[in-house]
């Protein structure tokens, strides 16, 4: 009677739990899982290791958004104050945040790793214009970090290594360039290390468990 | 029935015998409070318990914020469902739109009006004294008790129905169409199942059904089992409760008949559904398992009574809510398969076959043979039944168009 055994499962698990534990759920505002590396939250405009914005205004960010959240206008540099240290730089930079679906589309055309994620997720508003992040919000701090603001709230490490895609695997998605730095500096950071490439994580599982190849660990470390 | 008690307006209470004074009026307005504050609490309490239940049988935690153990959850929900913005469609019936939440919500209000709750079966007839006066534990006990379940739960199917179509959006009007569907495919097993009780107890005031039922002498083995089993299947396909609830399939339709209701008609919705279950588990409670028939274990004649009806109750709310934590829903099809295939020839044939045990009885034949002969017809027709959709069947995937090619 295979239509009864299915109700001997949920008797058992209503009487002892699983091997996977009593329950499964995570209390969420009192405890919260480790987020991951790569973690898509709330964005952040990187600027140079001299304190110039990286953001050209090219609205390449905007054009690929799929969400259509990001406006951007470009201008020219003022000669003898420039923001970028190219022709033109991000004179408006707004990303409405009722509709940015986080899937870092932006981040991945953007040429000059101007704008990526911070690991930030939990950020609230109480009307529909403070939805909106304009470049006062959104350019990091002058030791490099994302702005923290009052009704966002940060867990520790949330802020850090909040361009950590850039450092994946390879520069311009060639394997050839695994292992290479190909990119610029960060206010705060200078030039980052590359992270432990996957023909580096491949030669490591094989030696660690020869006889599990089911198993690797794809999480990068630094 | 007496002349004395001879069939009224009024049910069958002993109430009502001496005239209808003021005392008479006020003892039923309080039997009338009490039921319908009773189910208020209960659909609250169920509600929890359904969650909490359908937690633990997943590794889940469930409600556990709102008071200790999450048991005013509940209330919790309601409250914002009233506060929330009511919301009428611009392409809606806004006259059914408004009508369909109540013509759910009335039917499991007064489908529990003829549940005995209580009262000495053991030996008596159920009367309990209350200031002085006999009565029944039941708000009402009309001489068509089980005909007005079977009345109310037909009018339910309006509610969803009527809800579905005013919405004037697609996917109600879908759920609708499969609402009707359903409840009438299987309010045709629900009935039947229902006829080999009648059939045994020969009333349908319910009083009578739990009298007959008294010392253990229960429908469920006096019928032999089965039609309860159907009725049980019949009843959670027609509260619309998994694994029956394509009406309200969300993967499939948002949220079937009520996806474009809001606020306080959406909270109704909730309240009728979850009232159902609880009425419909009574209704199965006093049909097949004796009401409040039980071994008097307490001092006080009628609280045994009341316990046995409620610890009867909270067995078959388990067995609702286990069957929705283990089975997948059907699919249309196999819906209608069951109903129309198997549930309704399965207990017309029973019934037929309580009838033939008692006809032999009457005429002094051997009732053994006439049941083996019965059952071999039965399964006779019930083979040829099969191999004629199996017939069908094998054409239809001859000729998948129907010759409509």
């Amino acid at each position: 009677m295979g239509y009864l055994q299915g109700f001997a499962v949920t008797l058992r698990k209503l009487l002892k739990g699983t091997e996977t534990g009593r329950v499964v759920t995570t209390q969420y505002p009192d405890e919260k899982r480790p987020k991951p590396e790569r973690f898509h939250g709330r964005h952040v405009l990187n600027r140079y290791e001299d304190g110039m914005e990286k953001c050209i205004g090219c609205e390449l960010c905007a054009g690929v958004c799929p969400a259509r959240c990001i406006y951007v206008r470009g201008a020219d540099n003022p000669p003898d104050e420039p923001v970028s240290p190219g022709e033109r730089f991000g004179y408006v930079y707004e990303i409405n945040y009722l509709r940015c679906i986080h899937c870092d589309l932006c981040v991945e055309a953007c040429p000059t790793e101007a704008i990526t994620e911070s690991k930030l997720f939990e950020f609230s508003f109480t009307n529909r214009a403070d939805a909106i992040y304009t470049k006062d919000e959104l350019v990091v701090d002058d030791d490099g970090r994302p702005q923290q603001l009052p009704w966002e709230h940060w867990e520790p490490g949330d802020d850090e290594h909040t361009s950590a895609w850039v450092r994946a695997t390879s520069p311009s998605g060639v394997a050839a360039y695994e292992g290479k730095v190909a990119w610029s500096g960060e206010l705060g950071y200078g030039i980052r290390s590359p992270e432990r490439g996957q023909a580096a994580e491949d030669e490591a599982s094989d030696a660690d468990d020869a006889g599990d190849h089911d198993h690797h660990d794809h999480g990068g470390h630094h | 029935m007496t002349a004395v008690l001879g069939p009224s307006i009024f049910g069958l209470d002993p109430l009502y015998i001496g005239g209808v004074g003021l005392a008479e009026v006020l003892i039923t307005l309080l039997k009338v409070g009490v039921a319908f504050a009773f189910l208020l609490v209960a659909v609250m309490l169920m509600i929890w318990f359904e969650r909490k239940l359908i937690s633990d049988m997943q590794n889940r935690i469930g409600p556990n914020l709102a008071g200790p153990f999450g048991i005013f959850q509940t209330m919790a929900d309601g409250i914002k469902l009233f506060f929330k913005e009511d919301l009428i469609p611009e392409q809606s019936d806004r006259l059914v739109f408004k009508l369909a939440p109540y013509l759910s919500l009335v039917p499991a209000f007064l489908v529990f009006a003829v549940v005995p709750l209580g009262g000495d079966f053991n030996g008596g007839d159920g009367r309990i004294s209350l200031f002085g006066h006999e009565t029944f534990l039941q708000v009402s006990d009309p001489p068509v008790g089980i005909l007005l379940v079977l009345a109310m739960s037909s009018v339910a199917v309006y509610g969803v129905m009527l809800a579905g179509w005013s919405s004037g959006s697609k996917y109600p009007l879908l759920a609708s169409v499969r609402a009707s569907a359903q409840m009438v495919s299987y309010e045709a097993a629900l009935g039947l199942s229902l006829a080999a009780v009648l059939l045994k107890s020969g009333s349908l005031s319910t009083n009578q059904i739990v009298s007959e039922q008294s010392m253990w002498n229960w429908n469920l083995w006096v019928t032999w089992v089965v039609p309860m089993v159907v009725f049980l299947i019949a009843a959670t396909a027609e509260l619309n409760r998994p694994p029956f609830d394509l009406v309200e399939a969300e993967q499939e339709l948002v949220g079937g008949f009520h996806t474009e209701y809001s606020s306080i008609r959406f909270a109704l919705f909730f309240l009728a559904e979850f009232m159902n279950t609880i009425t419909m588990s009574a209704i199965i409670v006093t049909l097949f398992l004796g009401g409040p028939n039980g071994p008097d274990f307490t001092t006080v004649g009628w609280l045994s009574g009341l316990l046995w009806f409620f610890i009867k109750l909270f067995l078959f709310l388990f067995t609702f809510v286990w069957l929705r934590a283990t089975l997948p829903r059907f699919r249309y099809d196999q819906l209608m398969d069951l109903g129309w295939k198997l549930l309704i020839p399965l207990s017309l044939g029973w019934l037929l076959v309580l009838a033939s045990y008692d006809v032999a009885g009457d005429r002094g034949w051997n009732r053994g043979a006439a049941v083996i002969v019965m059952l071999a017809i039965m399964a006779a027709l019930g083979g040829m039944l099969a191999l004629a959709l199996r017939a069908a069947r094998q054409r239809r995937e001859l000729d998948p168009q129907g010759g409509f090619a």
